[in-house]
């Protein structure tokens, strides 16, 4: 008898467990719909359509995890409604909470373990996977404060943040203005501006490469948000003050990044420019910054995170009346915690946006490269 | 090894030279405003070089000299009790623990969730996708929530601060160790298969030990910015102790040499413990025979 295993040596999803988990999910649902009572058919009936999945599950993943992860959705979806009636929530409610995650898992499971050679197929599954568990994620956590009745001030349930979000759009577009496209972005493109020009400058001299590249990466790898206060200082309130610190912050990682970039092309590719008479710049623009973009992107995409860090931290230290650092400081003084949140999921959204969207040039640009090729 | 050390040595003497004269000369140029507005205000015309001398030892610069930070360094760190609450030692051990604290956390949740992810393909497709997005999260968004919730459940002073270190500390780890396990030669793994070794073994004589060192450079990312987390968690919960707070209790009273010793500390803090962690992770390799000498 032979572990599944395959061919590259990692291990494969056993099946013994997955099969577990669906009865188990099962098992639960039928289990909680006895104890929940009025619920008694439906719940049965589709912890039978559950078992049903069970005996295609070899034959059609695709059938089988789209009849699992139908069955938890209405399950999750009924839960959902009756989570208001106290009495309604009881064991067997919990019961059928866990059997719907159960289920859930097994849906992505499924869909995890189908192997396709369609690339169409491939990045749409890509996408459906994490955003299924991410639902998920977000029907426990609304099910979880309703159900136990967590206060609004510890932990606000999805539904009241987005309440909150639909709400207050015109404060959120404000603070996102303010902090976002002012602060962030302005510091983000004249500090990587700046690394970018300061490394092409010094890459003619081997002498301050050796002497300023160690005290970048080290400078990289101190607090620099710290300076926020001094900025605020020199450069006062408003935005610009909040600009600097991103720019400090993102200036460094640029520089060093961009200077070890330089130097990744090959000595033979270099006899090549040699050999067609290139001069300096022509060697650097068709060459060197080619082949240092990997490099490039690399700190563009690490510092999208610290500009948006280094804008919020520095807003603690004193800021106009707008601004996301300065809203989520006052709303939580004043136990708004739902439009803290609110201006969290804003956040969030914008950074991984930003990210997102440098990443989508990286591809765009680097498309010769082996880790975007394969 | 030896021989690049040392012809790094004077560049780098030479631009931290360089750097130190550019800061006197931006503390003299910064701070050269207010002297002129002292003398107009007393109609006195000093000489320009009696300005720029007074410039060094002003009250509060705009840009303390060097010597000024580094006087205040050593007057709070050697000349006041560890205990006294105007000691830099104080204040940086609070810090130091909270982001200890959470860099240990954050470590140990990083290849835990590592070894999830490399152990079940289901995790890798759909938990993955999130870690990297909740780096996209300006943790700070959810320092004071985690501070407030915290506290609402009676949970206060170090765990919540450790909390935000762990948050910034565990993703690096992750990241590394998923590539760290994944990296030993499937010629390797198939030699395993042919030992039938089990996956609990194939874990702990394989996988385990040829992801040490991708373990070590990640921590030596993490390391720096849990401390990062443990200054700025200070900041949101209004905090009595720790750098952060004399960062800001700095801003408040616009003591700017106390900002900057404060800064210099957090520096030498980081700067420290990348060192150290360094040197753990070469003792490793050298120890597994990696690296040789």
């Amino acid at each position: 008898m032979s572990r599944p295993q395959s061919l590259t040596g990692k291990p494969v999803f056993p099946y013994r467990v997955m099969e577990r988990i669906l009865l188990t999910g099962a098992g639960g649902l039928a289990v909680g719909s006895l104890l929940l009572q009025g619920q008694i058919l439906s719940g049965l009936g589709m912890a039978l359509v559950s078992l049903l999945a069970f005996r295609v599950l070899t034959r059609s993943r695709l059938m089988a995890a789209l009849l699992v992860g139908g069955v938890s959705t209405v399950v999750a979806w009924s839960l959902i409604s009756q989570v208001d009636q106290p009495e309604m929530v009881s064991a067997g409610f919990w019961c059928q909470v866990v059997a719907a995650w159960l289920l859930a898992w097994a849906c992505v499971e499924q869909l995890s373990s189908i192997h396709t050679l369609s690339s169409l197929y491939r990045s749409i599954l890509g996408v459906i996977i994490p955003v299924l568990f991410g639902v998920w994620l977000l029907i426990l956590w609304e099910l979880l404060t309703r159900g136990l009745d967590v206060p609004q001030v510890l932990l606000p349930s999805p539904s009241q943040i987005g309440e909150r979000l639909m709400n207050s759009t015109s404060i959120l577009w404000a603070d996102f203005k303010q902090t976002f496209l002012k602060a962030v972005l302005i510091g983000y493109a004249v500090g990587c501006g700046a690394g970018f020009v300061v490394a092409v400058l010094i890459d003619r001299s081997p002498f301050l490469q050796r002497g300023l590249l160690p005290i970048g990466n080290l400078v990289s790898a101190l607090p620099i948000v710290g300076v926020a206060p001094i900025m605020v200082m020199w450069f006062g309130f408003d935005w610009p003050s909040k600009a600097a610190v991103v720019i400090i912050m993102t200036f460094f990682p640029m520089l060093v990044n961009t200077v070890a970039g330089l130097a990744a092309a090959q000595p033979m590719q270099h006899d090549l420019m040699k050999t067609y008479a290139a001069s300096y710049w022509q060697s650097l623009f068709k060459l060197r910054i080619p082949e240092a973009l990997p490099f490039l992107f690399n700190a563009l995409k690490i510092n999208s995170t610290l500009a948006m860090i280094g804008a919020i931290v520095a807003e603690f230290f004193g800021t106009p009346t707008v601004g996301m650092g300065f809203r989520i400081s006052t709303e939580v003084g004043r136990m708004n915690v739902d439009m803290v949140w609110a201006e969290i999921a804003v956040a969030a959204l914008a950074g991984s946006m930003f990210y997102g969207l440098i990443a989508l040039l990286e591809r765009m640009f680097t498309f010769w490269h082996p880790s975007v090729r394969s | 090894m030896g021989s690049r050390v040392g012809t790094a040595l004077f560049p780098v003497t030479v631009v931290t030279l360089a750097i130190i004269l550019l800061w006197y000369v931006g503390a003299a140029s910064l701070n050269l405003a207010w002297e002129k507005s002292v003398a107009g205000r007393a109609g006195t015309t000093p000489s320009f070089i009696s300005m720029v001398q007074n410039t060094m030892h002003q009250e509060r610069p705009v840009l303390p000299a060097p010597h000024q930070v580094v006087s205040e360094i050593i007057d709070t760190t050697f000349k006041k009790k560890i205990t006294s609450k105007r000691s830099l030692v104080y204040h940086a051990g609070i810090t130091l623990s909270s982001s200890m604290l959470g860099f240990a956390m954050g470590t140990l949740l990083g290849i835990l969730l590592a070894v999830a992810i490399v152990y079940n393909e289901a995790l890798n497709k759909s938990l993955l996708p999130w870690i990297i997005a909740s780096q996209t999260i300006p943790i700070l968004a959810i320092a004071p929530m985690i501070i407030v919730v915290l506290n609402a459940v009676g949970v206060q002073g170090l765990l919540p601060k450790a909390f935000i270190s762990m948050y910034l500390s565990f993703f690096p780890v992750a990241v590394g160790m998923v590539k760290g396990l994944n990296s030993p030669d499937s010629s390797y793994l198939d030699l395993m298969r042919t030992y039938n070794a089990s996956s609990l073994q194939t874990f702990f004589k394989l996988r385990l030990p040829t992801s040490l060192p991708y373990l070590f450079t990640s921590m030596k990312i993490a390391v720096a910015i849990s401390l990062v987390g443990a200054i700025v968690a200070e900041l949101p919960t209004g905090a009595v102790a720790g750098l952060g707070a004399r960062l800001l209790a700095g801003s408040y009273y616009g003591q700017t040499v106390q900002i900057w010793s404060a800064l210099v500390v957090a520096s030498i803090l980081a700067a420290t413990l990348v060192v150290l962690i360094g040197w753990l992770g070469d003792w490793v390799n050298r120890r597994m025979g990696l690296v040789r000498g």
